[in-house]
């Protein structure tokens, strides 16, 4: 076989494979949507379940989902950024740095199944939060702060060092250095961890299933020691376990599809962010 | 007077610098030749005390600058850093303004308000020949600025917080020769007001900007006289293979 030849093939085949990712990714968007359209409706996101789920809406569940989202988000993101700083900017490359790095690396892997077993002994039982936002919001924001972690690594890693020798040349003290040059410089990136931690967040059914998720509660939550429905524990309770599954279906196709939407309405939002911010760092 | 007293410096195994003496006048320029890894550098950035950031090194001897040992417990290394500023080899500043680039340093140090570090920041680059140039875009990236530029504005940056010395690690390697004769001239009328210790790879630059030199080699001091002199007539057989473009 000559070199033009083989050197064809393979590019076709590197080209088909890239395009067969994005291919699956239209088609399970294309499925959700074709079988959930039908179902969309303000009444739909705005309103209730009703007879047994198999119809009204799932506006409980899409709120539900928003309080863990930012629950999780306002516990782990404080935590993951500063563990970070320290583990990049403070702690050098002795064993300690590696031994949290390797365990950083271990807790991304325990399934989230486990962090919800903890989640309901440590935050329900324990420390007596029953099932409740709180409780969810903190196993989920556990859940998801390797993510937050190894992304704002990567992010202050990428900080060029130049700007940090500069910053303390000047008579900057090391914490000053991180706020006002470190931190700025990698913050488009951070909030690429935030993107993959909400995604992650609004997605997980294990670690709410025993902490906070309810199977059916029409009514909105008042304080984070409520109980909320979910929209991915919802979409698990309909395709289950619901009245009448087979009249439900639509709804579980609504419901995956409102699931999504968010999801992507966040990641959009987030690559502006990011954007405007990058624009703007360089000049402020 | 800066002022280095049987200075050794290690990093970690490696015999950095060994037992260097070495007296630097005020206003006045000094330059630090000598081959790639001889220690110039490395002798540089202790009066600032740069090398604390790297791990695993040791020093012993006195630094001594305005009459303090600078590697005293008592010495505040921020305080000391605004002090002795530096210019580094690549230009680097801050992805912010050209203003706030060189408003960094006072706002750091607390030095002012709004109106003084307005001041403060058209007087640094005015010093620093570059007000004309960036004077209509101070609220544009420093990085639309062209190399030498940048460089210019380091050293604004520097001289921003008022230090009284000035260290420059290879400042104009980076650059074209036409950026390079500008810093150079710079650096000639920076003299009046501050110290200079420049380490150059060039030594034609040395030859042309310093008032006095030292070559190092393998850690060691070789020689430190007035440039005149070193250039034209070097005591020692080393410094005159070296400057004669023999080795090195």
């Amino acid at each position: 076989m000559n070199k033009k030849l083989s050197q064809r093939i393979a590019f076709m085949v590197f080209r088909i494979l890239g395009i067969m990712v994005v291919g699956i990714l239209f088609w399970i968007l294309g499925f959700i949507v074709y079988n959930g359209i039908g179902v969309i409706s303000w009444e739909f996101i705005f309103s209730a379940p009703a007879n047994g789920m198999t119809s009204g809406g799932i506006f409980p569940a899409i709120v539900g989902t928003l309080c863990l989202v930012v629950g999780s988000m306002i516990f782990a993101f404080p935590l993951g950024i500063m563990s970070a700083i320290y583990t990049n900017e403070y702690a050098g490359n002795g064993w300690v740095v590696r031994f949290i790095r390797i365990m950083t690396n271990n807790l991304a892997s325990i399934p989230s199944i486990v962090f919800g077993l903890f989640g309901m002994a440590l935050f329900v039982n324990t420390l007596g939060f029953g099932d409740s936002i709180l409780a969810g919001s903190l196993t989920l924001g556990l859940l998801v702060l390797p993510i937050v972690i190894r992304t704002t690594e990567e992010a202050l890693k990428s900080v060029p060092n130049s700007y940090r020798t500069g910053s303390l040349a000047l008579g900057a003290t090391k914490l000053q250095t991180i706020r006002k040059v470190v931190l700025p410089s990698a913050f488009p990136n951070i909030t690429t961890g935030l993107i993959l931690s909400i995604g992650r967040v609004s997605g997980e059914t294990a670690p709410i299933l025993f902490t906070v998720a309810a199977y059916f509660l029409p009514k909105l939550p008042s304080g984070i020691f409520d109980q909320v429905m979910a929209l991915p524990y919802h979409l698990y309770v309909i395709v289950t376990s619901g009245t009448d599954v087979e009249a439900s279906r639509p709804m579980a196709y609504g419901t995956a599809l409102v699931l999504i939407f968010i999801v992507l309405l966040m990641n959009i939002l987030a690559m502006f962010i990011r954007r405007f911010f990058n624009k703007k760092l360089k000049t402020n | 007077m800066i002022e280095a007293k049987n200075i050794n410096f290690y990093y970690g195994d490696f015999h950095a610098l060994k037992d260097i003496n070495i007296k630097m006048d005020v206003n006045s320029v000094t330059a630090f030749i000598g081959p790639s890894g001889c220690g110039k550098s490395t002798f540089l950035r202790l009066f600032n005390r740069m090398n604390d950031l790297i791990d695993k090194t040791r020093i012993t001897g006195e630094c001594i600058v305005q009459g303090e040992n600078i590697y005293d417990k008592s010495i505040q290394v921020d305080q000391l850093r605004k002090k002795v500023g530096m210019v580094f080899q690549k230009p680097n500043p801050f992805p912010k303004s050209i203003f706030e680039n060189v408003a960094y340093g006072l706002r750091v140090n607390d030095m002012g308000d709004k109106k003084i570090i307005a001041e403060r920041v058209e007087e640094s680059l005015i010093a620093a020949a570059l007000w004309d140039e960036v004077k209509d875009k101070l609220k544009k990236s420093a990085f639309e600025l062209s190399g030498g530029q940048q460089q210019r504005l380091c050293i604004a940056r520097a001289l921003a917080v008022s230090p009284s010395i000035l260290l420059m690690d290879e400042p104009a390697s980076s650059l074209d020769p036409i950026s390079t004769s500008k810093i150079e001239e710079l650096i000639h009328n920076l003299k009046k007001d501050y110290t200079i210790v420049i380490v150059t790879h060039n030594m034609q630059q040395a030859a042309r900007i310093s008032d006095m030199t030292g070559f190092f080699m393998m850690g060691e001091l070789v020689e430190f006289s007035e440039t005149k002199k070193m250039f034209l007539n070097p005591e020692k057989k080393e410094t005159q293979n070296y400057i004669t473009g023999r080795f090195g």
